[in-house]
């Protein structure tokens, strides 16, 4: 069976509920540990949502610097498919597997509720179980979600379409050109704000559009 | 210079500060007599803070027997006197829930007081060897326009969300309600739920001579000090001095990664009793973990890791400082407890041992500091008799009955009254406050606010689940504080049913003005007394509790608010009842409508007017009501249902259609204003499809409960009274959204 390793962090909240999405798209879970050097042969790798280390100094700012963040950036480069759920896109972003960064939501807020995405991008490890331009309905919950970069960024990442998610129906944090979601050149790693492990069941969430996710990624281990 | 038992005896007539430390002058001379001798400063600094209204209980004790003394309930494993009480819901499962009040350090500083609500509360729970599982909170706040909710609002909230939020905890549910009387006294609850298998239930004693004492989680800081004593258990003077350094500060990450590191320190089996940190600080540790075990402890209190090393004993046993825990561990198992508290880089420290000596020592650099039997500080401080008396205004207030006030006479002014009503700060749209809570983690929310009750699984296998509800009517509890406390346990009872559930097991929060005042300590006794006899008359166990007295700014005291938190269980939540019509059902209002206006919200909200009588209370109604409400779930009669209470039936249906995105199309009998905001108890309104209609009223006249059908939910996006007057949902949600963010922002 497809092992997904999860990291927890001390001050990972999410983790157990990523777990559980990889148990229900039919792969096999595995924790990992941050202060751990190993990844135990997993075949992909989820940073799940939280708040590590407190997200003292500056979200996901610590994290880049824990031992297992060394090797998942050292394997991600190599191809690893690395998912990373609100803190773990901000732990990306941190650790520059992906470009810019997550900053105080723009109206100062935490904000939890159901939100629209459209999937833009159906190329990446993550995202290939989903249709061109389909909309899908995910939690987003968090305080600081506003993706900003530079223009130049923005604009090669909108050429290369490497924007994989963007809000629709209203922008929850003011995020530039209302980016949920990018990828790396190589489309293996992808961060996003919204929450695909809580809508994975019908009883809990507000959809099971998020099961995709890890359908997406233990298809294209499956068949690789 | 360090006040030592030696000095006392040798200086025995030093004059000490007790009535700054909020000790009255009787009180100090029995700590006196039970010493033999004056206390040493630290001595006088523990007792101070242990026999504080907040921590003694000691107006509140002789009434609180009551609950003790309902019949035995076969499903409580833990009951009143633990950190909380713990309910047997079947399976093997335990679940334990509490509600705490933090309403003073909320006011002075409402981000962290109210952060560090959440936190006391989540710790109380964990002390259980629970996983806490959510959080709920009943609020209360002055005029949703007045200028201090401008202050205190926003930042209750955000300290909600920002320390539970980081806990990983989901906020299910709770009530935000605006009256002028909490203007300058907030109310904010904290309830926590948390679940365990029953053989993992931990107990606060420290029993086993030589187990040894561990303090863990976070460093002992200067903040809180005489929390509990000079916040909690006074009345604010207007113009009185700032409190703030009496509020704690919290760290949610701390307690987060001590959570965690309990629960594995409890599947490890490493700890003999254990026990938080929370008001009193390690004062009320120290003697609650002494006294309820083996009686003797012995402690070094120079071995507590300081955030500030300049703090004196008597503030290292006062300091309120957050997210730490106190365990009482056997030799043979300290090594593999602090290798835990290691891997979750935990600061553990051992500073004690656990004696037969019936006394609690404390030495500081070797000197003797403390010599006291702990039980005369933890569990035999003051007990007192307040004088109470109905208060005498009562009868003028209940004969100025609301039927004197003008009502809408016209469909048109109907239509006109309902949507002022919806747009009200009481029964406005509370997502502005909501959606800075996170529901969803933990993958195990199955309804939260805006629905009925809070439901959760506990069983992924078998779909076991538990429901929690909180409520609580100041102003029916003014009017009649026997039948307001009735009345709050009928509600959350309703709205745990409304979900399917059967509730199990009650706990409660009491906010009140100084029992000091014999009006207040009437509104006291009754409640309890009204609350109490509820519980006998539904069979349900009280599993403890709260008391928040000296709510009150100068002579005005809040209206009385008892908090009643239900908690239910239901076998199988896939099957839970949501509170959202679907189209084409019948809708069918439960229970009898009466002219029923004091203390309504159509009262307050038009007129400004508190008089007459709260609604009737008939506990055996309600009962039967919330078993036709678990047995249509069973038999899969109904596809939604939603209680009726606060602003009526027009209320109710409006959530309902809003909830679902679908109209209704209703004919009312009577008078219809009498119909649509009459706040009768004892109602719900369900929908049920057309072909199992008669199966309901089967089920309903089995049970002797009413059952009227009202019309039907729509497709077409209208609330229609047939005959008054129509208006489009959108419309509505207009009215009953824009109300919060126009007062309070965002974007």
């Amino acid at each position: 069976m497809t092992r997904i390793g999860v990291v927890t962090f001390p001050g990972s909240l999410d983790d157990r509920d990523a777990q559980r999405a990889v148990r229900l798209a039919g792969g096999e879970p595995v924790a990992l540990w941050h202060g751990d050097w190993d990844l135990y042969g997993v075949d992909a790798v989820v940073l799940p949502g939280g708040f590590s280390y407190g997200d003292y100094l500056r979200c996901g700012a610590i994290a880049r610097f824990a031992p297992v963040m060394q090797t998942v950036i050292e394997a991600a480069t190599h191809g690893l498919p690395v998912l990373g759920i609100c803190n773990g896109f901000q732990i990306l972003c941190e650790s520059h597997l992906l470009p810019g960064a997550l900053t105080r939501n723009a109206h100062l807020l935490f904000r939890n509720r159901d939100q629209r995405l459209t999937v833009e991008n159906v190329d990446t490890a993550w995202t290939s179980a989903y249709r061109p331009g389909q909309q899908i309905v995910v939690p987003v919950k968090n305080g600081e979600g506003c993706y900003v970069a530079a223009p130049d960024v923005l604009d090669r990442l909108e050429g290369e379409g490497r924007v994989v998610f963007r809000y629709a129906d209203g922008n929850p944090n003011g995020s530039a050109r209302d980016i949920a979601g990018i990828t790396n050149e190589r489309g293996n790693v992808v961060g996003l704000m919204p929450h695909p492990e809580h809508a994975v069941e019908d009883l809990t969430g507000p959809s099971t559009d998020g099961l995709a996710f890890f359908t997406s990624v233990l298809g294209a281990l499956t068949s690789a | 210079m360090i006040d030592t038992v030696q000095h006392a005896g040798q200086d025995p007539d030093r004059p000490q500060p007790y009535a700054e430390l909020g000790l009255k002058s009787e009180e100090y001379h029995r700590i006196r007599d039970i010493l033999g001798r004056r206390p040493t400063s630290s001595e006088l600094a523990m007792y101070s803070v242990m026999w504080s209204e907040h921590c003694s209980y000691k107006s509140s004790k002789v009434h609180l027997r009551q609950f003790g003394d309902l019949p035995r309930s076969e499903v409580l494993l833990v009951g009143i006197g633990e950190n909380a009480g713990v309910v047997d819901v079947g399976q093997g499962y335990a679940v334990t829930f509490k509600i705490e009040s933090h309403n003073h350090p909320s006011y002075v500083e409402p981000y962290q007081g109210a952060a560090t609500g959440v936190g006391g509360i989540v710790r109380d729970i964990l002390t259980m060897g629970a996983r806490p599982i959510a959080v709920m909170d009943p609020l209360r706040f002055g005029p949703a326009d007045a200028p201090d909710t401008q202050r205190v609002l926003p930042g209750v909230v955000a300290g909600i969300g920002g320390y539970g939020n980081c806990l990983g905890l989901p906020n299910i549910g709770g009530e935000v309600v605006f009256d002028d009387g909490y203007l300058g006294n907030p109310l904010v609850n904290a309830l926590c739920v948390g679940v365990m298998r029953h053989d993992d239930i931990r107990l606060a004693r420290a029993t086993g001579r030589g187990n040894l004492v561990v303090l863990f989680g976070a460093r002992t800081g200067g903040d809180g000090i005489g929390g509990v004593s000079v916040l909690a258990s006074e009345t604010f003077e207007a113009g009185g001095p700032a409190k703030r350094p009496s509020v704690q500060v919290g760290d949610p990450f701390t307690e987060k990664v001590l959570i965690e590191c309990c629960l594995e320190i409890f599947a490890a089996d490493l700890v003999v009793g254990i026990q938080d940190l929370g008001g009193a600080g390690l004062s009320c540790a120290t003697t609650e973990l002494a006294s309820a075990g083996s009686g003797g402890m012995h402690v070094w209190l120079d071995r507590v890791p300081l955030r500030d090393p300049s703090l004196a004993p008597e503030e290292i046993l006062m300091s309120e400082s957050q997210e730490r825990m106190c365990a009482v561990v056997a030799p043979a198992d300290v090594d593999s407890f602090l290798a835990v508290c290691g891997k979750w880089d935990i600061t553990a420290t051992v500073i004690g041992e656990v004696t037969e000596t019936g006394r609690l020592t404390i030495d500081w650099h070797g000197e003797r500091i403390v010599d006291v039997p702990p039980r005369t500080v933890a569990h035999e401080g003051p007990v007192y008799e307040r004088p109470y008396e109905r208060p005498l205004d009562l009868d003028d207030l209940r004969a100025d009955d609301p039927a004197r006030l003008p009502r809408p006479s016209s469909g048109e002014e109907l239509r006109a009254l309902l949507l002022r009503m919806v747009g009200s700060p009481n029964l406005c749209d509370k997502t502005w406050v909501t959606e800075q809570y996170d529901r969803y983690v933990q993958g195990n929310t199955v309804l939260a606010q805006p629905e009925d009750a809070g439901v959760l699984r506990i069983d992924e296998a078998t779909g076991l689940g538990v429901a929690v509800a909180t409520d609580g009517n100041g102003r029916f509890t003014c009017l009649d504080p026997y039948a307001g406390a009735q009345l709050a346990l009928a509600e959350a009872c309703r709205n745990v049913a409304a979900t399917g559930a059967r509730p199990l097991a009650v706990t409660n929060c009491l906010n009140f003005g100084s029992p000091e005042d014999p009006a207040v300590m009437w509104q006291f006794a009754e409640a309890v007394r009204g609350l109490a006899d509820g519980c006998r008359t539904l069979g349900l166990p009280v599993t403890g509790g709260n008391v928040s007295f000296y709510n009150q700014t100068g002579d005005t005291a809040i209206n009385p608010t008892p908090i009643i938190g239900v908690l239910g269980v239901i076998d199988d939540v896939w099957r839970r009842t949501p509170m959202a019509s679907i189209p084409d059902a019948q809708l069918v209002l439960l229970g009898e409508t009466r002219e029923e206006f004091g203390g309504s919200e159509w009262a307050w909200a038009e007129h400004h007017h508190l008089g007459g009588r709260p609604p009737a209370v008939d506990l055996d109604a309600e009962r039967a009501l919330c078993a036709v409400l678990v047995a249509a779930r069973e038999r899969g009669l109904v596809t939604a249902a939603h209680d009726v209470s606060d602003g009526g039936l027009a209320q109710t249906l409006v959530e309902s259609c809003l909830r679902g995105e679908v109209g209704a199309s209703v004919t009312l009998p009577g008078d219809p204003f009498v119909a649509l905001f009459a706040e009768s108890a004892g109602r719900a309104v369900v929908t049920v499809t057309a072909d199992r209609l008669p199966d309901l009223l089967g089920l309903c006249a089995a049970h002797g409960v009413p059952a009227s059908a009202l019309g039907v939910a729509t497709a077409a996006p209208t609330f229609e009274v047939v005959g008054q007057f129509a208006v489009p949902l959108a419309e509505l949600r207009t009215a009953w959204t824009a109300t919060l963010p126009a007062l309070f922002g965002g974007g």
